[in-house]
Formats: C-alpha cells, sequence, structure tokens
C-alpha cells in the first residue's frame, strides 16, 4: 500500500511540475523550478523509495499523468506539441534500447531509421490511398527492412568497427536524400494530412462545449503507441528473449556455449528496434507535416545515444526521463537557447565522469521471483 | 577521358587523400594506446586551424607581412594549440573513463567535439560564419592541357607525406616510439618495464593531435576558407579510413585515407549517374568492404583471448 501511494506521489508530483515548468513564462520562474528539480531528484537518491509498487499500476499512473497534462494544457499548441515529441522520442529509443541496452548491438544511425520510417509515411501518404493506421507501420516495416542492408556488417564485425558501419549508414542516408530529386531533395516532402476513419488530425478538436489544439489528438495516437511499445519492451526483457539477448551482450563466447544463437539474436534485437524507431518516424512525420534531410542527420542520433546513456541503458523509465530533459531543457531555458549544445555536451561528459550509470540505472534483473 | 583531366582529378583526390590520412593516423595512434577512439579529434583539428587563423589576424596587425614568417606563425600556433588541446582531452576526459565501456569514451569524447565546436561558433569573432583563410604559398603553376598544377598544392602534398613519413621514423626508430609501440602491445608488461605510462600516453595525444593541427592547415590553406564545422566530416571520414584500414595500424590508416579519397573521386568521376551521388557511394563501399573484411584492411589478429 505504501509502494503505491508513493508510486502515485511521483506520479502526480511529476505531472504538476511539468505542467509548471511547460506553463511558467519568466526565466527566473523556470531556473527555479529547474532548481527545485535538482534538489529533488538528489533527494530522491538519498532516501530509499518503496519502489516495488506493480508496474503494470505504475505505467497506468504515468498514461494518466499525461493525459491529464495535456487537458490542462488542451489550448496550448506549442506544449502539446513538446509533449508530442517527448513521447515520440521515447518510443524510439525504446527501440534503440533493444538493440544496444538489451542485445548490445550498436546503432549510431538512431535518426536515420527514424527519417527512414518518416519518408516512407511521407511516401505512401501521398502515393497510394492505404490506411494511414497501417502507414504507420509500413513506416516500421521499411525501417526494419532497410536495416537488413547492414545486418551483415553489423553481425561480422564488433566494437568501433560496428559503430563505423552505422556511422557510414548515417551519412549516406543523410547524403542520399539531399541529393535524391524524387524525395524532395534538400526541402525535403510533405506528408498527406493524418486521418484514421473519420478522425482528421489536423482539424480542432470539439466535443459540444469542450474544445482544444488538434495536438491533442496527436498526444492520444502518441501516448497510445507509446504504451504499446513500452509494454512490448519490458515483455521483451522479462521473457526468455530478454535473458538470451542479456547473455549475448555481456559475453557472446559464454552465451554460445550454452547454446544460444548470438547471430540469430542480434537479427532480432536489430531488427525489432529498427521497426519501433521506423513507426515513431511515420508518426514524427505526420505531426510535423514536413520532413527534410536535416531532421535526420548523425548529430541527431547522437542525441538519441546520449539519451539512452543519460538514462541509464537499458532502463525504459530512465529514458523517459532524460528525454524530457533533454528536449524540455533547451526549449524553456531560453538563456542559454545559444549555448544549449554547448552545455549539453558539457553535461553529457559530466555525467559520463561522475556517474556514468545514468540517472536511473537499470536495476538487477530477479530471476528467484518476487521478494516473500 | 584526356589524360590531362586525369592528372587534375587524380592531384585532387591526392589532396583529399592526404588530408585523411593525416587524420586518420591521428585515430589510429590514439586507439593504439588505449584502444579508444578519440573523437573531438576533428574539432580539436578545427581548434587547431582557428588557432592559425588567429595567429596570423594578430601578427598582420602587428605588420607582419613575409609570407614565410606568417606561414611558420600560423603553424606552430596551430600545433601548439592541438597538442594541448589533445592532451587535455586525454588528460580530463579519456583518461579517468580507461575501463569504462567503450561506448561510453566514444560518446563522451563525440561530446567534447560538441563542447570544442560550440566554443569556435559562439566565441570566435564570427565563428558562425565561414572565415577566410589567407593564401600564405605560392599560387602560381604549371599548364598542362586542362590540368593546372599549382605550386602550393605540390608543397601541401609533399609536407604532408613527410609528416606522415616523420612519423613512422618517430615510431618505428626511436626510444619514444618504442615506447608507444610498447604500451600499444601490452600496458602492463610495458609499466613493468619501467614506462611511464600516463606520459607515453599523453604525448602520443600531443603528437596525433599536432598532426591534426597540419591536416587543419591544410584543409585551409586548399580551400582557403574555414568553419567551425569543418571538422565535423573530416573527422568521420578520418574515422572511416582508420577503421577501414584496421585500426592502431599505421600503413592502415595511411591505405584507408586515399582509399577514401580515391572513392570519392571515383564516385565523382565515373558513375554514370550524377556525381552528387559521390559521398553514398564511398560510404557504400566502406560498408561493403566492412563486411568483408570486418576488422579492416590491415586487419588486426582477429583471435580472441577467453
Amino acid at each position: 500500500m505504501k509502494a503505491v501511494a508513493a508510486a502515485a506521489l511521483t506520479v502526480a508530483a511529476a505531472t504538476a511540475f511539468t505542467w509548471f515548468l511547460l506553463r511558467a513564462e519568466s526565466q527566473g520562474a523556470i531556473a527555479l523550478l529547474i532548481a527545485l528539480a535538482v534538489v529533488a531528484g538528489v533527494a530522491l537518491t538519498r532516501v530509499n523509495l518503496p519502489a516495488d509498487a506493480p508496474e503494470s499500476l505504475t505505467q497506468g499512473l504515468a498514461i494518466a499523468g499525461v493525459a491529464v497534462l495535456a487537458m490542462l494544457l488542451r489550448e496550448d499548441d506549442f506544449s502539446l506539441l513538446l509533449i508530442t515529441r517527448i513521447l515520440i522520442v521515447i518510443v524510439a529509443c525504446l527501440g534503440l534500447t533493444v538493440q544496444f541496452g538489451y542485445a548490445g548491438v550498436v546503432n549510431f544511425a538512431g535518426a536515420s531509421f527514424l527519417g527512414v520510417g518518416g519518408y516512407t509515411a511521407a511516401v505512401l501518404s501521398r502515393a497510394t490511398a492505404l490506411p494511414h493506421l497501417l502507414i504507420l507501420f509500413c513506416g516500421g516495416a521499411a525501417a526494419a527492412l532497410a536495416g537488413t542492408v547492414l545486418l551483415l556488417p553489423v553481425l561480422r564485425t564488433k566494437g568501433h568497427y560496428a559503430a563505423l558501419v552505422t556511422v557510414a549508414f548515417a551519412l549516406l542516408f543523410r547524403t542520399f536524400l539531399e541529393v535524391n530529386d524524387t524525395l524532395g531533395g534538400p526541402q525535403g516532402l510533405k506528408p498527406r494530412e493524418l486521418a484514421i476513419g473519420p478522425l482528421h488530425f489536423n482539424d480542432p478538436v470539439q466535443f459540444g462545449p469542450f474544445e482544444g489544439s488538434f495536438y491533442l489528438r496527436y498526444v492520444a495516437l502518441a501516448l497510445v503507441l507509446l504504451a504499446l511499445a513500452f509494454a512490448f519492451v519490458q515483455r521483451l526483457e522479462r521473457s526468455f528473449i530478454g535473458i538470451a539477448l542479456d547473455a549475448v551482450r555481456l559475453d557472446e563466447i559464454a552465451a554460445a556455449t550454452f547454446g544460444l544463437d548470438i547471430a540469430r539474436w542480434k537479427i532480432a534485437a536489430f531488427t525489432l528496434g529498427n521497426f519501433v524507431i521506423g513507426v515513431a518516424g511515420a508518426l514524427s512525420a505526420f505531426m510535423i507535416g514536413f520532413i527534410a534531410p536535416n531532421n535526420y542527420t548523425f548529430a541527431e542520433s547522437l542525441i538519441f545515444v546520449s539519451i539512452l546513456l543519460l538514462g541509464g541503458i537499458g532502463n525504459p523509465w530512465g529514458l523517459s526521463l532524460a528525454t524530457a530533459i533533454v528536449i524540455l531543457l533547451p526549449e524553456k531555458l531560453q538563456v542559454i537557447q545559444e549555448y544549449r549544445f554547448l552545455l549539453f555536451g558539457a553535461m553529457v561528459i559530466l555525467i559520463l565522469l561522475f556517474r556514468p550509470a545514468g540517472l536511473v540505472p537499470r536495476p538487477l534483473r530477479r530471476l528467484a521471483g518476487p521478494k516473500p | 577521358m584526356s589524360l590531362s583531366l586525369l592528372g587534375q582529378y587524380v592531384m585532387n583526390g591526392a589532396m583529399l587523400g592526404m588530408m585523411y590520412a593525416l587524420v586518420a593516423v591521428g585515430f589510429t595512434l590514439f586507439f593504439g594506446v588505449l584502444d579508444v577512439i578519440q573523437f573531438s579529434h576533428s574539432d580539436v583539428l578545427a581548434a587547431g586551424a582557428f588557432a592559425g587563423l588567429l595567429a596570423w589576424a594578430a601578427l598582420t596587425a602587428l605588420g607582419v607581412a613575409s609570407p614565410l614568417a606568417l606561414l611558420v606563425a600560423v603553424l606552430l600556433a596551430a600545433v601548439v594549440a592541438t597538442a594541448v588541446l589533445g592532451v587535455l582531452v586525454g588528460r580530463y576526459i579519456v583518461l579517468p573513463l580507461k575501463g569504462a565501456p567503450q561506448l561510453n569514451v566514444l560518446l563522451a569524447t563525440l561530446m567534447a567535439g560538441t563542447v570544442l565546436r560550440e566554443s569556435i561558433r559562439l566565441f570566435y569573432p564570427g565563428g558562425s560564419q565561414p572565415q577566410m583563410f589567407p593564401a600564405l604559398l605560392p599560387t602560381r603553376g604549371w599548364d598542362f592541357g586542362a590540368f593546372h598544377l599549382r605550386i602550393d598544392n605540390v608543397i601541401l602534398l609533399a609536407a604532408g607525406a613527410l609528416m606522415i613519413a616523420g612519423t613512422h621514423l618517430l615510431i618505428t626508430r626511436t626510444r619514444l616510439g618504442l615506447a608507444i609501440r610498447a604500451v600499444a602491445q601490452d600496458e602492463e608488461t610495458a609499466r613493468t618495464m619501467g614506462i611511464d605510462f600516463r606520459r607515453v600516453v599523453l604525448i602520443t595525444f600531443a603528437l596525433g593531435s599536432a598532426l591534426a593541427a597540419f591536416a587543419g592547415v591544410m584543409d585551409g590553406l586548399y580551400y582557403n576558407e574555414v568553419f567551425f564545422g569543418m571538422g565535423l566530416l573530416l573527422g568521420v571520414i578520418g574515422f572511416a579510413a582508420a577503421v577501414l584500414g584496421g585500426l592502431g595500424n599505421l600503413y592502415g590508416a595511411i591505405v584507408g585515407g586515399f582509399l577514401f579519397a580515391a572513392l570519392q573521386t571515383i564516385g565523382a568521376v565515373a558513375l554514370p549517374f550524377a556525381s552528387a551521388y559521390k559521398d553514398v557511394f564511398a560510404f557504400g563501399v566502406v560498408i561493403l568492404l566492412m563486411a568483408i573484411r570486418p576488422t579492416g584492411l590491415i586487419g588486426e589478429r582477429a583471435s580472441e583471448r577467453v
């Protein structure tokens, strides 16, 4: 019971805090809020929270928290846009977690796979009459398919050599988009307006007296996708697949001697991860309503990897927190706008030096079942 | 294609290849002693080029006009700046992370590069715009049909070759080089033989970074322009060249650098479709080559101790 109360309290506090942060206008107030969050964060690491609330409850509360937040901000387009972006980036980073965090397959081309999903969505929505919900998943499938091109070199190489393969792909993809005229070149493409059934996503929301920004629909859809991806990744981790992936990451030779097929698990993780990233990319393309090669740079991929490390690699909650920090901080703290990359770089270096396991390290797997 | 045009392409490719090779040699030296990729290498390079530019601006303001004196000052400033930056990165970012996962080191140095790049953009006067780099070498040349051979390019090429040859001699013929090779081969044994590990690592960082300074000045003299983000592509290509050749191998880095330049040139000249795809082509071939030779062209030994 104590655990449930603590979880509810945490989610409520986080929701309230995000609301204050998103609504805060003056730089002083924002700085104060951030200082408060830092103090609270440090305090949280000092006390032992009863962290054993049932996972499904915590997830439900978190979803409710985001929904409440979106309702409170229903007419604030910019805040809703930020929330949707955070949700979508979390989905993409969940995909990367399967690759980096579980199977240990490096992927420095996260933004490129996001781009494959986005461009697929744009092209399919313009050229075909496929239902848009299906197109979202086509985006994922296309990203997974694009990933198969890299399978052979990724499987054969290790460490820095594998990193090079994905780095080369990231640059190749970006250059390809820039020079390819059928995909719009540097000007990019506009996907058609997202419509699922009778719902047109770019019309303002109106139910009787209730009015809201059109972003509310995107928040809802992103939230559904995030819930699905989150549940999927967590189930994956807990299943025998997760154990196999951990074994492959921690020691390939030991895993192989226990009869695990290294190549198979790496392929599975890489492809699944790219699928999730691709779906996120498709949704984000619809939401932005305009995509260009500049959205999918190598630097963007690096931000995704930083989010993973910042959050604590392999921990979905940690990366959610890290995503929110990485996206919200520079947007709200206008003073640092000009210096945001500089400060971001310095922050990541400091975290790597002094808290290398990330903000919320992944807990150890408890194979013995629940505590008595 | 006429022979003279071919000559022009070969010359341009050779210039690019020399720059890539200089950067790649740095990557491979760092990897040799510490088994890490120092990804801020290319931004150290950019900082070096800007330090050289600053020295030029300061001296011209003081009324120095001799191109030779200016060139020496530019090179000196660039080399000192990069060597110091390289040592700082090695001392405060790479060495403390010794023993951390490879990914952490990679990311930390990438971010160090971001910090350097942004610092140039924000704090160098007008740093967010490309800056004109002075032509300090004679630009006259000889014409062979369509092939225009410029003196400055010949000098740059020869100087680059000398630098690489010098590094090679240093590594293979001197006591310092012996220490570097010993550390690269086996850190613990090297330590027990009385080699100061930290000192050797930091000297290697200074040495590799100084090579980058030369590549940076070369880039500036060749394009007559430096840019805060100039290290970005140069770094990735240098990294690709070092890995393609086989990390830790000096010859591999050189081969990789020239191979990448050759691929770009071939992509620009010989591809039947648009030459705009030259980088797509070059990176595509890199991925293919990695699939065929997963530990580089002149590979490390692939056996693994269990």
